[in-house]
This record gives C-alpha cells, structure tokens and sequence, in this order.
C-alpha cells in the first residue's frame, strides 16, 4: 500500500513537474524547421511545389516531404539535410541547373510590371510603362518572373566563371598501376 | 652559397620555428647576373586587380593617351590599391583579359599600345621631408603610389600601415629571407639597392614610429647581407635597426615564422601581427615605399626572378608591369631545352602557368621554367601509411593528416575544428609525403569551398530577408487596402440610412406629385399629350431610316 501510495504520489509530482516545465519552457516556433530552412538556398522559387523555402521547410520538419525536392539546392543539400535529420539521401529527381541570374532585354520590354510581382525578393525594379530592370546581386535566379512576362522579354543567364567566385578544384588523384 | 657562418654576425639572440626543410635553394642559378631592365614591350596588359581586395576602378578610356605613371585605376574602397600606367602610350582597351592566376581565367584589364617615349605624367611632389609632415599625408601617398606587398601576397600597403588608432606598432621587421628556392629578386636587390630599400625602412619606420627595426636575411645571401649591413652603417638607422642573419630553413620568409624567429614572438591564430606590435614588410615593398614617398613615383615596375635550367640565361630583370612573361623568358635567350612546367613563383607555393602570355603583375617574384628533371613527374599518389611525417615539418604545427583526412572526405567542419585556415601552403608537407599525396592542393581546395559555402550562406541570408521583407510589405499593402476599403464602406454606410429615407421620401413625393397631377388633370388631355408625344417622337425614329 505505501508503495503504491509512493508511486502514485511521485507520478503525480513528476507529472505536474513536466506540465509545468512544458508550459516554462515552451519553444516558440519549430526548432526544426528553422534548422532546416537554413539549409536551404533560399531562392524562393517553388520548384519543390511549395510556396517559398519555409512552407518546404515546415513539411520537411514534419516529415510529410522528401529531402530531395530542393533543386537549386542539388546533392549538396540533400545530403546536409540528410545529415540533419538522420534520414537517407535521395537523389535528385531533376537535373542541376548551373546558376544564373534573370536579364530584361530592355528593347522588348513593355513595363507591365507583371514580373515585378512575381519576384519573390523584390529583386526588380520598374513601374508601369517603364524600363524595368534586375538586381544582378540581389536575384536568386529562380526563374519565376519568366512566365508572367507577355513579351518574353527575360532570359536566365548562367553566371560565368569569374576569378573572385573561382575555387581550386578537388584533387584528382590517378590510381596507381 | 654554403651554409658556413656569415661574415657579420648578428648578437641577437633569434628563436626558431617548429618543422621547417632544407631544401636545396638552387639560387645560384639566377644571382649572379645584375638586375637588368627590360626593354619596354610594345603591348602591356595591365590588370585593374593586382592586389588583396577590390580590383581598382578604371578611369581612363579607350584612345585616350596616357603617360607613365598616370593613375589608370582608382582604388575601389579602403582595401584596394591605385594601378597606374607603366609607360607613355594609348589605351587601346579595357576588357577582360588572361591574367596571372591559377585560374588561367580571364580578368578586367586595361591594354596599352606603348609609344616608347617613356614620358612621365606629373608627379606629385617628393615628400623629402616626410619626417615633419603628418603621417596620415605620408600614408595617402604610399596608397597614392599603389604600393602592395611585393613579397607574394600582394596586400595594399597603405591599409597595412594604418594599424588603428589603438594599436602601436613597436617592431618594424623587413623581410629579405627569401627562403624559397630559386627566388633571388630579393637578393639582388638587397645587393644592389640597399641604400633605397633603407630609405623605404626610414619612411616605414617614422610613419608607425617603431621603436627597432630587424632586417632578417637567410645566411645563404652572405652577399645581400654585407651590403645591407654596409648600407645600414652609412645611414642614420644604426641606432634603432640590426640586420639580422637566420638560419636558412625553409619557409622562413613567411611573415609568421619571420617573426617567430626574429623575435620569439608567436602570432595569434587568425590574428595579425598588429596585434602583437609587429609590422612585416617586404625589402621590395620598403624600397617601393622609398620611391613613392622620396620621388613621387608610383609603381609600375617590379624585379622578376626569371629561373630554372630551361631559361637559357637566368637571371633578374626590372619589369614594368603588364609585360608579358613570354617577353622576360624571350629577353633572358629563350627556352634552352622545352619546359615540363612554367611556373609563376617558386617551386614550393608558385602555381602553374599554361600561358606565357599573361602580363607579370605587382606580385609576380619568379618566372620559373623548370625543365624535366627538376620536376620529375611525382607519378600516382598512394594510399597515406600515417607515417606522420608531414605533422614533423609543418612550421605551423597543424596535423596535415588529419587536414587531409576531412579535405579528401569534403567534412569542411571538421578540417576548420583542426585549423584549415592557419595552413600557409608552404607545401612542406606536401613534399616529404612518401606518397606524393598533392596535400596542399588539398587544403587549397578544402579553404576555396569553405569560403564558397560561407558565401552562398550569406546569400541565401539575404535572399531569406529580403523574401520575408517582401511579405511583410504584401501583408502591410493588403492591410492597408482593406482598412481603405472599410473605411470607404463606412463613409457611405454612415449616409446609408439617411438616403435611404431620403429616398423614400422622394418616391413618396413623386407619388404624390403624379396623384395630384392626374386628379388635375381630365383624362382626355392626358391623352392628347400621349399622343403628341408619340407624333413628335414619330420623325425622330423615322429619321435615320
């Protein structure tokens, strides 16, 4: 009987313990996610079929989405993902794409502003019945101000090799004989 | 050049450094012939980038006639450096072009068709009596003069000079230990212009107001280092300044371990060595440092070392900047036998060329054609045995296994927890490595992607804000088109009820407007005017018919 009594009483005071820490020691926010969407390139261009790289981030933490979804992104984050949350790699379903930053080709361009909208970093600037034109630095080449355009007037372009973004390349070692 | 005692021997006690190679220093090859000045090519490439930091801006055009020594790039930022024209000719282009680098990519430069008159732009006036003039005003022109580390690095002097306000600079240390092999620019230098090297050492020493100055030379240059200690005892630096003979032992020239051996001090880990009171500069650099301050001049020549047993005549040469390096090896009679490596530096951390025709820059020490048998082909690099050997002569003390380890695996992590950045790529390791493991290139590799991802970090930083910035703004704008939308709806809902009496009102009026107009009026006027309306609106229709 004292046992019990021992028991129940130590349950009940852990419990209440755990209760009240859970209500102190509350996380705002999902840890998770946030460890996740700072993996991602950030690039905001829906190719994983989420709206944005934290909504992708949000399903990820919850584990409702593969980790291979991101495709600017590539392996490289595959597998830090992975690595973060203990799961398998998954290969890549699309193809990489080197990359590259949106040009306006500035005889076609009629100023709709349409593509304005669509950038998801405002990376553009223009208004109605103006030139518009793109922030090199500032665009993520996600390539989602290429449809809404009328004209077709916006090109990717990939970015080219350059001595200040140049690394040295990984060794290759030849196999001996 | 024996390793026997030097002929003036220094008392100062000097310190020593972990690790470090004899490596046989092949210097004899090239220091025997006097620096010569090359004839002045009919083309120079002249790079906008020559330095650590932001290449320079240009600020001539195309066609426009320039003399030597005119500023043709401005620097672009605080750390950055001024490129100037090397000789009198016309801009024929600005654009992008091959340049010294490991790359072999191509970089923006400004392309000058030389007349051969050499005429100098104005010069700002020599600052002869720099001694009572403000250091700030001294330091402006040594930027001015787009002076850098000549040694190799290539860091803009003028910032180096500018420690901060609360940092003093006690020890000023020249660096004329050349320790890599084949490298004798330095030496001949030191030879043959110690007293403007020292000029240089005076300026440098007033304007960081050191209190000693250590010249340290490897004791393989017994040559160089009379004539300094010569040099130093005709000058007024006696009292402050020591040439001081260390022991060759590669890599002594670098900055770290200079200091370690002159004065046992140690640099912090990813410090500098302002931090611990010391200045490092290069003899090349104080010399340059001389000519801008005593002559107005900018730089725009360097001497280049051209060596190894391919070069018919080795030896060093005055280059402007912007020559090509197929120029220096044609000057010094050509390829005696064809090359198995061109080689920009020396043996130990030079890179490879594969073309001769990229111009020599400010950095440029050594043009080195190596021929076959003094670069063998290593041949396949074999499994690491953890002999450990490399750990013994790595002057940093790192652990070059374990760099190499996580390098190979692409665990960037890891590599940074064992110190990757403190690496100097000396290639010691690289080159006692019984397995001919290219380590160097390893940990060159594993910096360059460290740095990549750290970018790419920060880019997608700023995309994540600039995105969520973005969304507050769409949220703020909806916001705000609602709330003008409510209170529109509640403008007119306020008057809503009111007009809807009113309305009322009205239609109650109209009605009894048309009651009394048709109890007035008798039924058979009513219509007549029913059907003179319709006769006057007869024609009306019928007109357009």
């Amino acid at each position: 009987m004292t046992a019990i009594l021992a028991i129940a009483l130590l349950s009940g005071l852990f419990g209440l313990l755990l209760g009240y820490s859970a209500i102190r020691f509350k996380v705002e926010g999902d840890p998770v996610a946030d460890q996740v969407e700072s993996l991602l390139p950030q690039t905001q261009c829906g190719q994983c079929g989420y709206p944005g790289c934290r909504p992708y981030a949000e399903a990820v933490a919850r584990g409702e989405e593969e980790i291979n979804r991101c495709v600017p992104g590539g392996e490289a984050t595959v597998r830090s993902l992975a690595d973060l949350l203990g799961r398998d790699p998954v290969p890549l379903e699309v193809e990489e794409k080197p990359p590259a930053v949106a040009v306006i080709d500035e005889q076609a361009c009629i100023g709709c502003t349409l593509c304005l909208q669509a950038c998801p970093v405002d990376a553009i600037v223009g208004a109605a019945k103006q030139l518009h034109g793109i922030i090199a630095a500032e665009c993520t080449g996600c390539e989602l101000c290429l449809p809404p355009c009328p004209v077709d007037c916006i090109h990717m372009v990939p970015i080219g090799a350059d001595i200040s973004r140049w690394r040295w390349p990984y060794p290759v070692e030849r196999k001996a004989a | 050049m024996s390793h026997s005692a030097p002929p003036l021997h220094s008392r100062r006690r000097i310190w020593t450094f972990h690790g470090g190679l004899h490596l046989p220093d092949e210097k004899a090859l090239s220091n025997g012939l006097p620096i010569e000045t090359i004839p002045l090519p009919p083309r120079l490439v002249i790079p906008l980038s020559q330095h650590i930091g932001a290449p320079a801006r240009p600020c001539v055009e195309v066609g426009e006639r320039v003399q030597k020594g005119q500023l043709i790039g401005e620097p672009d930022g605080y750390v950055s450096a001024a490129v100037h024209a090397s000789s009198s000719g016309t801009i024929v282009a600005i654009e992008p072009r091959p340049v010294l680098h490991p790359s072999g990519l191509s970089a923006p430069c400004v392309v000058i068709d030389t007349d051969g008159d050499e005429t100098w732009a104005a010069l700002p006036q020599p600052l002869t009596d720099y001694v009572h003039l403000d250091p700030v005003v001294v330091r402006e022109r040594v930027r001015w003069a787009g002076v850098v580390g000549l040694g190799g690095a290539s860091f803009p002097t003028g910032v180096k000079l500018n420690p901060g306000p609360d940092r003093r600079l006690k020890t000023l240390i020249i660096n004329g230990a050349e320790c890599e092999p084949y490298i004798t620019c330095d030496d001949r230098l030191m030879r043959e212009r110690p007293a403007r090297i020292l000029e240089g050492v005076r300026i440098l020493s007033h304007l960081v107001r050191a209190e000693q100055v250590l010249i340290g030379i490897e004791d393989n240059k017994a040559a160089a280092i009379a004539a300094m200690v010569q040099a130093l005892a005709d000058s007024d630096l006696q009292e402050m300044a020591a040439v001081v003979p260390i022991p060759t032992l590669y890599p002594s020239g670098g900055e770290r371990q200079l200091i370690r051996v002159l004065t046992g001090l140690e640099v912090p880990t990813q410090g500098l060595p302002a931090q611990i009171g010391i200045l490092c500069q290069n003899v090349g650099t104080a010399a340059a440092v001389g000519d801008a301050v005593i002559r107005g001049r900018p730089l725009v020549s360097r001497v280049v070392t051209v060596t190894g047993r391919s070069v018919a005549t080795p030896r060093n040469l005055e280059v402007p900047i912007g020559t090509p390096v197929s120029a220096l090896i044609a000057h010094c009679g050509g390829y005696r036998r064809l090359p198995r490596k061109l080689v920009c530096g020396g043996p130990m951390m030079g890179f490879e060329l594969f073309d001769a025709e990229v111009p020599i820059t400010k950095a440029a020490n050594c043009v080195l054609a190596l021929s076959p048998s003094e670069a063998p082909d290593p041949g396949p690099a074999l499994a690491c045995i953890r002999c450990g050997r490399c750990a013994e002569v790595c002057p940093v003390r790192l652990l070059p296994q374990q760099l190499y380890w996580y390098a190979r695996a692409k665990d960037l992590d890891r590599a940074q927890e064992y110190n990757l950045f403190d690496c100097i790529e000396c290639g010691c390791c690289a080159a006692v490595c019984p397995s001919h493991i290219p380590l160097v290139q390893y940990y060159r590799y594993a910096k360059t992607e460290v740095w990549t991802r750290e970018q790419e970090r920060r880019k997608a930083e700023q995309a994540r804000q600039r995105h969520e910035a973005r969304l507050v703004r769409l949220e703020r704008q909806e916001q705000e088109r609602l709330a003008k939308l409510r209170k529109k709806k509640d403008s007119l809902g306020g008057a809503q009820p009111g007009s809807e009496d009113a309305k009322r009102a009205a239609i109650d009026a109209a009605r009894q407007r048309a009651a009394a107009k048709r109890s007035a009026a008798p039924k058979g006027q009513a219509k007549d005017a029913g059907d003179s309306l319709a006769a006057e609106s007869e024609p009306r229709i019928k007109e357009p018919m």
